[in-house]
């Protein structure tokens, strides 16, 4: 196999809970608690979890808008965790992400051209003329008209603004995106739409994506290996197709479950009900942090927290056990 | 009257904002105003019928025909001396409030976006600035320096910044939040891009409101600088020093063609600058 575009190693982002006039540190949240895992060339990683499992955080920390607390974010043989800001923003051209809300990812004041010939322009690839040219050029790219160039962000529909962050995050001719939930704020018509849009530029520009979600749907239809994350920790990693024929951890089975089911004759299932909520980040429960909500639950997973062995992190892997 | 649905392409949010203002009323009565003041100001020379430092053997004289507005206690043209009052009311209040805003805009966006260490420097600066009291300061500074239209200027431009400089930070602080700015910096972006290129022009609005008003309350302190005898040195005329002639119990009860004029001119200008404030805020803060 080839070696990893991105290998993210022990990744910690913990934010201090500060209290009193003095602002003293008094705990810390773990938003993102010893992540590891590989992205390699041409593949598209899904992360999934639920709100708050630290999945945006580790995507921002991917491309350097999150300081890591610690571990490392190896990047094509470079460690930008603790890059200087002259030298990131150098590796800044080829490390992209795009945003979820296209109602806050464009500069309300600035025209859709200006918006995307702005990069090659800041980065002195191009003159004002050639920007603008290419600009235009790649708004078809993306399957928009060209007179939109004139437009400003208000004028556009949500799924026209995905498509200009799209554009947007192309324009630099980048190796790696990061989508951040990208078509989450999208109607359900436009999300295949922007999803078919993403798999073509993929195979196009030959792009490396790591595709965050909380929508297993989307994650299904883009992703070729998928790290599952709860309470900042990852869960378990495999293959797209190994994880939807047969999960090992409880969590990512539970996640399945909950998955609407579009077939009506199959509705009837048992289904896994979980009691409970998330626990807070701020506080992790100890052990293995799925422990509090978990069906299979033994003594040894409110002590001992399970690592990540063999792409799952749980003392009884659902395989194993044969269940 | 015909409305049209279909939305022009590419309409700035500019445009929106100037259509929203044209349905204030007042605030475009008050515009027509300054933007009388300002041909007042600047046409001086033609439009006043004496030279405003000239000395007439009649003075303290009542409305003529020769002197519309009458003399002064010296014997000068009250007219003329209001239409060159204009300019000095006019440079006093545009020119502090472009100082302070170039002070306050500059120290807020770092402030904000820099946060940490530079922020607390910063705002702990404006809190001792904000704890003055003001007015006396500014007849301090101003005495110390000597009275002219440039200290007027200076001094209350650099007095006056951090109102601004906290309102600046308060917007900056929010939208570095956001993803826009998010993207410039994941793009690459050198700081003073997005600095002025994504973060001023989002935090413009209350900017643009705040310096309205700015200017009506820098004419309101000129005019009681001069009335105090700290404002723009005599003979030039301004509508404060002018007002100072009011002090005299005779002018006052008997000559109301001398101190009338420039107090109605002052109340007129900051009357007119407010209510286009007031017109701007309204245009500016409907939108989302």
């Amino acid at each position: 196999m080839t070696d990893p575009l991105l290998q993210v190693r022990n990744l910690k982002r913990y934010y201090p809970i500060r209290k009193g006039v003095i602002a003293r540190t008094v705990g810390h949240v773990r938003a993102v608690d010893d992540v590891s895992f590989d992205v390699y060339p041409g593949e598209t990683l899904g992360i999934v979890g639920e709100s708050g499992c630290g999945k945006s955080t580790t995507g921002r920390a991917v491309v350097r808008l999150e300081a890591p607390t610690a571990g490392s974010v190896v990047y094509d043989g470079t460690d930008i965790a603790g890059l200087s800001t002259a030298k990131m923003r150098r590796l800044r051209t080829e490390l992209q992400m795009v945003f979820q809300d296209p109602y806050s990812s464009l500069n309300p004041q600035i025209r859709i051209g200006e918006l995307l010939a702005e990069p090659l322009i800041a980065h002195k690839r191009l003159d004002r003329t050639a920007a603008h040219a290419k600009a235009a050029e790649m708004l078809e790219t993306v399957g928009l008209p060209k007179l939109y160039l004139n437009r400003y962000p208000h004028e556009l529909s949500g799924g026209q603004r995905q498509r200009v962050g799209i554009a947007r995050a192309l324009m630099l001719e980048p190796k790696l995106i990061v989508c951040d939930e990208p078509v989450s704020a999208l109607d359900v018509s436009i999300q295949a739409q922007v999803l078919n849009l993403l798999k073509d530029l993929q195979g196009e520009f030959g792009l490396t994506y790591v595709f965050i979600s909380h929508g297993l749907g989307a994650i299904k239809y883009i992703s070729d290996r998928i790290v599952v994350m709860y309470l900042g920790k990852v869960m378990e990693t495999a293959t797209t197709a190994e994880i939807f024929a047969q999960p090992k951890h409880p969590y990512t089975e539970i996640l399945l479950d909950a998955y609407p089911e579009p077939d009506p004759r199959l509705r009837d299932r048992q289904r896994i009900i979980v009691e409970g909520d998330v626990p807070s980040p701020a506080n992790p429960p100890k052990g293995c942090v799925f422990h509090t909500r978990c069906p299979y639950t033994k003594d040894i997973c409110r002590t001992e927290s399970p690592p990540l062995a063999d792409g799952v992190a749980c003392h009884f892997p659902l395989e194993a056990a044969g269940r | 009257m015909h409305k049209r649905v279909e939305p022009e392409a590419g309409r700035s949010s500019a445009r929106l904002m100037l259509r929203r203002f044209l349905k204030h009323r007042m605030a475009v009565a008050g515009l027509v105003v300054v933007v009388l003041m300002v041909l007042m100001a600047a046409l001086a020379p033609v439009l006043a019928p004496h030279n405003p430092n000239q000395i007439f053997d009649k003075f303290e004289a009542s409305p003529s025909s020769e002197h519309l507005l009458g003399t002064d206690s010296v014997g000068r043209d009250v007219l003329s001396r209001l239409i060159y009052g204009a300019r000095v009311s006019m440079s006093v209040g545009v020119g502090a409030v472009v100082v302070y805003v170039v002070i306050g805009v500059l120290l807020g966006l770092l402030a904000g976006y820099y946060g940490r260490w530079v922020d607390q420097v910063i705002m702990r600066i404006t809190d001792v600035f904000m704890s003055f009291p003001y007015f006396m300061v500014i007849l301090i500074l101003v005495s110390v320096l000597g009275p002219s239209l440039l200290t007027i200027i200076v001094v209350i431009g650099v007095l006056a910044w951090p109102m601004i400089g906290r309102l600046v930070r308060g917007s900056v602080l929010s939208i570095k939040q956001t993803d826009y700015v998010q993207a410039a910096v994941a793009l690459g972006y050198r700081t003073p891009r997005i600095l002025f290129r994504h973060i001023l022009p989002n935090a413009l609005s209350p900017i643009i409101v705040n310096a309205t008003f700015g200017v009506a309350q820098a004419i309101i302190l000129e005019s009681g600088l001069s009335f105090l005898g700290m404002g723009v040195r005599p003979p030039a005329a301004s509508w404060g020093n002018m007002l100072s002639e009011a002090q005299s119990i005779t002018v006052l009860s008997s000559q109301p063609w001398i101190w009338i004029p420039p107090g109605l001119m002052i109340l007129l200008a900051v009357l007119a600058i407010n209510f286009v404030g007031d017109g701007l805020r309204d245009s500016m803060e409907s939108r989302s």
